[in-house]
């Protein structure tokens, strides 16, 4: 099948942080993201879904030159963009926005909510009229929910999830055609969760716009996303089509994962026989060799202590990739 | 038979600067020997300040009024050194964080030792052997070596198994859970829900488990009561909680949750708006200016939490909602 061109293509991407010893101790890396590589193609969802230390944050921040790569490539509509300073990365930042997990954090608390969503508005086209700038922030406004009126309030006087939409509001302005969401939801209440979910659902069916959806849990990213990316200690796991990850994962990693988030249906959760990880997630300071996975893996061989898998299709659709020795 | 605890028209008001809040608005219920009751609502429902209250550990700022009995035994206004007798040993409460309940600079062995050698009168002896027994249980692998760690030396994960094996060595009769597996990873939290199922089954300890996560008490408890702001909503046996919801914000909310075991669903039903303000109720239903279903009744007059089947309650003046999801008034 030869789909359309990606519009994001991330190759065998590094991020790797110098943590200085206690003592005399030797610089140590932590490799937050180690070798990370995919594709986002126009109007779609990605979810990516990883536990703490996954690297999930490091991986959307650095789409973005946000954080700066230690190696690989990030490209951006056919040019590669990693390692770009901000003055040189200005004129991406009009086609990719990020919104993040904290809504009130990530607002400047003096400015008014009109304010805030104009930024990128202010940055881009300074020569917009008054008027204009009004007209089009109460219009986004409109979209994500929020009444046009309250564009004179500050972010203390909106709850968590209006917050949520200002962000969203600031993000969409523009018209990008790249979102990275870090954990937009998870700070936010089941219900208002719902409401930001199905909103960001709408506006990309209405704006065609790209999503890198960032959680550390399946069942949101599941839901909103096309594809999933699988992370874990910084390398990706298994990466497919959202419904196939779903009904048929070939990683045991995400076996476990499935099978450990809870169901609300007393009668699957009574009934389930649940996959449980031995111990907790290991130091990224300090990784497993070989497949960074085996520490926990049920099923782990001799050889994963020696040879780290790679990504490939491994007998199955070449759509689904999977980094493991003996997928199922 | 004497429920284990027996809570009664409870409030709990703080005095803040912005005035008084209303966390929690005449509550009573009971909570059964052996049962495991999942106490569900969304942030600020007062979940947490319910069970603060009945264990005497509100903030300064908090009052409680009403009742709450611990086998007959009234809680509210009992002198410190009787309540720290019950609470500390028939009755305990675990939390989110565990560094809630553990000493930092204090080695694990003597944390878990101290409440037996006190309360019980227990040689250091039996209790050190008692306590390694405990960490057994909780499966802390290791158990004899890390007796005499600290803290500190524990990831996230094996700190909250030594908060619960604290919570359970002077074998409670009631144990109220709040949120504890929360803050953890996925894989982490189906350990801890796992070690939570096994206790359960293991004795007739009662289980309270306070969660915002209504997958949590599905395979955990055998009832469940929905709080939304200050006041239950609904109260039944959980599957019908899942699957015949009878109060609107209970519907909105099993709706709300994307599911992994529904694959072809598509979009979520949401509830819209946000809750109530704690500070300035309105006169009648907390849940009108949300709910589809709203009529004049619902603003002159708050619904109380009323039975309407067998073990089944619901604080909603509609008469409820029919196999085909049509709304019967
Ligand atoms: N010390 C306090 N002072 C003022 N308000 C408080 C205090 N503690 C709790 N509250 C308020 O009580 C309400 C109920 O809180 P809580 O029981 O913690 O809810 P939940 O556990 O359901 O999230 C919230 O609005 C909370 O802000
Ligand atoms: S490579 Fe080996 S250790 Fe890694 S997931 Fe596969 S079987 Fe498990
Ligand atoms: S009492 Fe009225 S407003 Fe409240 S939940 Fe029932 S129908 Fe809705
Ligand atoms: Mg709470």
């Amino acid at each position: 099948m030869s789909g359309p061109e990606p519009i994001l293509s991330i190759k065998d991407l590094k991020l790797h942080f110098p943590v200085r010893g206690r003592g005399f101790g030797a610089t140590r890396w932590l490799k937050a993201v180690d070798g990370v590589s995919f594709d986002v193609f126009p109007s779609e969802t990605l979810g990516i879904v990883g536990e703490s230390g996954s690297g999930k944050s490091t991986v959307g921040r650095a789409v973005l030159q946000l954080l700066k790569p230690t190696a690989g490539r990030v490209v951006w509509l056919g040019e590669n963009i990693a390692g770009f300073s901000r003055a040189k990365m200005k004129p991406y930042r009009r086609q990719m926005q990020i919104v993040f997990q904290d809504p009130l954090a990530s607002l400047n608390p003096r400015m008014t909510a009109g304010d805030i969503i104009a930024e990128p508005l202010d940055t881009f086209e300074p020569n917009l009229s008054a008027g204009d700038r009004k007209k089009r922030v109460q219009e986004i406004m409109d979209k994500v929910g929020l009444l046009p009126q309250m564009i004179n309030r500050y972010p203390h006087e909106f709850s968590g999830g209006q917050n949520q939409r200002i962000g969203i509001a600031r993000a969409m302005i523009l018209k990008p055609k790249l979102i990275v969401a870090d954990e937009p939801v998870s700070s936010l209440d089941v219900s208002i969760r719902a409401q930001i979910i199905n909103l960001l659902a709408d506006l990309q069916a209405e704006m065609g716009v790209a999503l890198i959806f960032i959680s550390h849990d399946l069942a949101v990213v599941r839901h909103v996303s096309h594809r999933v990316l699988v992370l874990y200690l910084g390398k990706v796991m298994e990466l497919a089509e959202s419904s196939v990850l779903l009904s048929k994962p070939r990683h045991p990693y995400t076996q476990a994962l499935l099978s450990a988030a809870p169901v609300p249906d007393p009668e699957i959760e009574r009934g389930k026989k649940r996959i449980l990880l031995e111990g907790d997630l290991p130091s990224p300071l300090n990784p497993p060799s070989g497949c960074v996975f085996r520490t926990r893996c049920p099923i782990a061989q001799a050889i994963c202590a020696k040879e780290v898998p790679a990504l490939e299709p491994r007998g199955g659709a070449s759509d689904h990739v999977v980094a493991c020795h003996f997928p199922s | 038979m004497t429920p284990i605890l027996s809570v009664k028209d409870m409030s709990v008001r703080f005095s803040t600067p912005e005035g008084p809040v209303s966390a929690v608005s005449g509550v009573s219920f009971d909570v059964a020997k052996g049962e495991c009751v999942g106490i569900v609502g969304e942030s600020g429902s007062g979940k947490s300040q319910t069970f603060m209250s009945v264990m005497g550990l509100l903030a300064t700022n908090g009052k409680a009024t009403g009742s709450a009995k611990f086998k007959g035994e009234e809680l509210v206004g009992m002198k410190i050194d009787k309540l720290n007798k019950i609470r500390g040993s028939k009755m305990t409460m675990i939390f989110q964080d565990p560094m809630t309940s553990l000493t930092p600079h204090l080695k694990i062995s003597r944390q878990l030792t101290e409440v037996l050698v006190l309360h019980k009168g227990m040689s250091e002896r039996d209790a050190r052997a008692k306590a390694l027994q405990m960490l057994e249980r909780v499966k802390i692998p290791d158990a004899k070596r890390r007796l005499d760690e600290y803290p500190h030396e524990f990831s996230g994960g094996m700190r909250q198994r030594v908060m619960i094996a604290m919570a359970l060595i002077c074998e409670p009769e009631l144990l109220i859970a709040d949120e504890p597996s929360t803050a953890l990873d996925v894989t982490v939290q189906a350990q801890i829900l796992e070690l939570m199922q096994e206790l359960r089954a293991q004795g007739d300890m009662s289980i309270v488990m306070i969660t915002h996560d209504l997958g949590v008490v599905a395979g955990l408890c055998n009832r469940v009561m929905v709080m939304y702001a200050g006041e239950f909503c609904e109260t039944g046996h959980v599957d019908q909680i899942f699957h015949d919801p009878q109060h609107p914000y209970t519907r909105g909310l099993v709706g709300s949750i994307p599911r992994l075991d529904r694959p072809g669903e598509e979009r979520l039903t949401a509830i819209r708006g946000q809750p109530p303000n704690l500070q300035h109720l309105p006169k009648g239903c907390t849940f009108q200016e949300r709910c589809d279903f709203v009529f004049d009744r619902c603003i002159a007059e708050r619904p109380k939490l009323t039975g309407f089947a067998e073990g089944r309650g619901k604080a909603c003046h509609l008469k409820g909602f029919d196999a085909k999801h049509e709304v019967i008034r």
